[in-house]
């Protein structure tokens, strides 16, 4: 409301002082939610991941997600400015949240031109070329971890740093200490098995963002809170997974195998369920939507490790659910008031 | 029954604004405000047919007399607010609908007294059903909540419907309105007179009162005075918007549910409001045409927010500047923040029956519109079970027909999608013109048809002679 101490004066003459009166169609009003606001409160909940994988990966990871984050906004700046013509939206932080989605997903020790590349791919190609922010089919940073993937195969399957049994954070800017595996998934003979409190913690190899299981939680958990995250997705996923990797015969020769636990805290699947999954554009509208995508994405993913080649399955599945969510919508439409108790149609 | 926070009835979806408004005017006592020189009557001031003028130009009527009358059962009465002259009988834009509307213009003139006939005081105890009815016909009343629905039709259901339930409606929902609280504080007694006249008039039962949680002391003045009736039941309703609709309402109270485009008496409930029920037992016990109604001016464009007795056709200028206009003003609302109607000046604007508020908003702004993000939230907060989301996209790109598979029609315009919306999309400004878009080309298609029969017709016909 106006301040009290504001002066104020009544118009001497008929009608309104400033003579036009704004016309506008109801409502008059409107909640405190908006596009930026939603946008730079995921950024921040996606801080304290990247905080641990820079403690635990070193400084050159930071210089990745900076990168990564550059990248994307540059990129959606120059296409907006100069391509489309439109007025540059940069500042309403979608492109930041790909920019950092992207750099989570990709090892700690890629050369600093595969974030380029990835962020140039996800602005233009799977955000700017299917219409822009709310148009675009699939999760812009997961399909560019595809592409990155089919692209530029060894930096992405190989280029991994062991972190350091000390923990270390400075250790790590340059020098690569060994090439180990890429995931605590990793299912050929010879992996390593990793403890419970080191994967919830971080102390993991893995992607930047995506080995602090506290982390990802926290942040996830503050979404949910503040309703910009529905709890069916990421209980759902991760329900899911948990579910199946118990039922489900395993084909991997690990002691975690069938180990649920191990299943739902090691990998990308705590990122995956809180930040890639949920992700508003891409996933259905409705309540009923989201867990039935949810827990789409978790059968996928549990069957993707458990007998595809790969490691990991979350990046696949979240993105063939995404392909899945027209048709989810389709299913899964709101139901008209009065319409269930029998009201004549 | 839909139970919300803390144990109160409510139902699926709606919104509430962080701040309400309630604060600025409701414990602002009703005053009469000081009559106007020159009353405006609208002969549309209702849903249905408008009514027919029944005086000349030069006519001296009287206050209550009839200057407008329904012409079929979906229409109202229109009486002189006040005593004068009619000096004009014109056609002025209608302040909600916009389309140029008949209009009698009175000139105040000699004593501020009622027609005779009026103004007497009835025994309603002794009264038929038939004779309530023709009172509460005969004084022109409507839906006082805005929708202006004539209230004699919905105090005779269709044969085959039954009532068993009067629900007299005290949630006051729209945000900033005080209009039915003051009421309920001040004339409680008459308001719950007035239900009982209702509930005699439908030969029906059960009784509900149903106010929001937000107006505990208007609960408990109405409690105390129910007391061991056990015809009337008073419920206490979440703080949420659309609460006060019919259907919300009924869902909250009754449990029950119908169709958006359905009438509660579907649901066998009949819901007035409280300024329509205060107004009901004036007609029927003192024999008094709705004339004047309390409404409340607020808003941060002005400086003393006030809830006023206004005439019905009041010029609203004289009430905004008594309140204290603020020069920064610059919205002016017919109703509330969320189904109001912005005017386009307030210096031709006047008040109809339907006028439960004039909000006036400073430094009102526009937001920006962006692509749909698919957030949901829209859908969450539809209280009918639509998907606005897909109805503003369809919408927009001109997919009438396909917005109306997806229920466009069933729209109630309620607004709780456009306010939650994270894209700021003016998602029922697009339903909104996508329904007048539908009319038109309805229009057209109908005038295409009868055209073409005519000329069939002609065809058919042996030629004229020339």
């Amino acid at each position: 409301m106006s301040n009290a101490q504001e002066k104020v004066v009544a118009p001497a003459s008929g009608g309104l002082p400033t003579g036009e009166l704004l016309v506008t169609t109801s409502p008059h009003i409107r909640g405190p939610e908006d596009i930026p606001r939603v946008m730079w409160t995921v950024v921040g909940a996606l801080l304290p991941a990247g905080l641990v994988g820079v403690y635990f990966f070193g400084y050159y990871a930071f210089f990745i997600v900076v990168l990564s984050v550059l990248a994307a906004v540059l990129t959606e700046a120059v296409i907006q400015k100069y391509l489309l013509g439109q007025p540059v939206s940069v500042k309403d932080g979608s492109a930041v949240i790909t920019g950092i989605l992207l750099a989570y997903v990709l090892p700690p020790g890629v050369p600093w031109y595969i974030p380029v590349v990835g962020a140039i791919f996800a602005i233009g190609i799977v955000k700017h070329a299917f219409g822009g922010l709310g148009n675009n089919i699939w999760n812009p940073a997961l399909a560019a971890r595809a592409f990155l993937q089919v692209a530029y195969p060894a930096p992405i399957n190989s280029d991994w740093r062991i972190i350091k049994e000390s923990g270390s954070v400075l250790s790590n800017i340059t020098g690569v200490d060994a090439i180990t595996q890429a995931s605590p998934l990793f299912k050929e003979f010879g992996g390593k098995t990793y403890s419970y409190v080191d994967l919830l913690t971080g102390r993991v190899p893995g992607c930047i963002g995506e080995t602090s299981v506290i982390a990802l939680m926290l942040g996830g958990a503050y979404l949910i809170y503040r309703g910009y995250v529905d709890w069916r997705v990421p209980v759902g996923y991760i329900g899911t997974v948990f579910v199946l990797a118990k039922l489900l015969p395993a084909r991997i020769e690990a002691p975690w195998a069938n180990d649920p636990i191990y299943h739902v805290l090691a990998g990308g699947l705590m990122l995956g369920a809180f930040f890639m999954a949920t992700d508003m554009v891409t996933s259905p509208l409705t309540r009923r939507g989201l867990l039935i995508f949810g827990i789409g994405c978790g059968v996928l993913t549990t069957l993707i490790r458990f007998y595809a080649a790969y490691p990991e399955g979350v990046c696949y599945s979240i993105l063939l659910m995404n392909t899945a969510t027209p048709l989810i919508d389709r299913f899964t439409q709101p139901t008209l008031l009065g319409s269930a108790s029998g009201g004549k149609k | 029954m839909t139970t919300g926070m803390k144990g109160l009835k409510s139902f699926q979806g709606g919104i509430h604004p962080p701040f309400d408004g309630k604060s600025l005017s409701k414990d602002i006592e009703i005053v009469q405000f000081p009559l106007p020189e020159v009353a405006y009557l609208y002969m549309s001031q209702h849903i249905g047919a408008p009514a027919k003028v029944v005086v000349a130009k030069g006519d001296v009527v009287k206050k209550g007399q009839k200057v407008g009358e329904a012409p079929g059962l979906i229409s109202a009465n229109v009486h002189a607010s006040i005593a004068g002259k009619v000096t004009d009988i014109t056609f002025k834009p209608h302040p909600i609908s916009g389309a140029r509307t008949q209009v009698v213009v009175i000139q105040r003139e000699g004593e501020d007294v009622w027609a005779p006939g009026l103004d007497e005081p009835q025994d309603a105890e002794a009264m038929t059903p038939d004779g309530i009815r023709n009172l509460i016909r005969e004084a022109g009343m409507v839906g006082l909540g805005g929708a202006t629905f004539p209230t004699h039709v919905k105090l005779s259901p269709p044969k085959d419907k039954t009532v068993d339930a009067v629900i007299l409606n005290g949630a006051e929902c729209e945000p900033y309105l005080t209009c039915d609280y003051r009421l309920l504080m001040e004339k409680t007694r008459e308001v719950i007179e007035g239900l009982r006249i209702v509930m005699k008039c439908l030969g029906c039962k059960n009784g509900y009162v149903g106010i929001e949680a937000n107006k505990m002391d208007a609960y408990e003045r109405v409690r105390a005075l129910v007391g061991h009736d056990a015809h009337i039941k008073v419920e206490l309703l979440e703080v949420k918007y659309p609460q006060g609709a019919e259907h919300q309402l009924v869902k909250a109270i009754l449990g029950r549910e119908f169709k958006p485009t359905q009438l509660p008496i579907e649901a066998g409930a009949v819901v007035h409001n409280v300024s329509t029920t205060y107004a009901i037992y004036e007609a029927v016990k003192h024999k008094r045409p709705l004339i004047q109604r309390v409404v409340s001016i607020t808003g941060d464009g002005v400086e003393r927010p006030a809830n006023l007795l206004v005439r019905v056709g009041s010029p609203i200028e004289p009430l905004i500047k008594a309140s204290g206009l603020k020069a920064e003003a610059n919205k002016v609302v017919y109703g509330g923040p969320m189904m109001g109607i912005a005017q386009p000046a307030i210096t031709d604007a006047v008040t109809i029956k339907g006028t439960g508020g004039i909000l006036v908003m400073s430094k009102a702004g526009e937001w920006q519109s962006h692509a749909c993000i698919r957030c949901g939230k829209c859908i969450e907060a539809c209280p009918y079970g639509l998907n606005p989301s897909y109805l503003s996209i369809l919408c927009e790109s001109e997919h009438f027909q396909q917005a109306m598979e997806f229920n466009l029609m069933e729209c109630k315009e309620c607004g709780c999608c456009t306010y939650v919306c994270t894209s700021r999309r003016p998602i029922v400004h697009l339903i909104k013109t996508a329904k007048y878009e539908l009319g038109r080309q309805r229009a057209r298609a109908q005038e295409a048809q009868k055209a073409k029969e005519a000329q069939k017709a002609q065809a058919a016909a042996p030629a004229p002679v020339k």
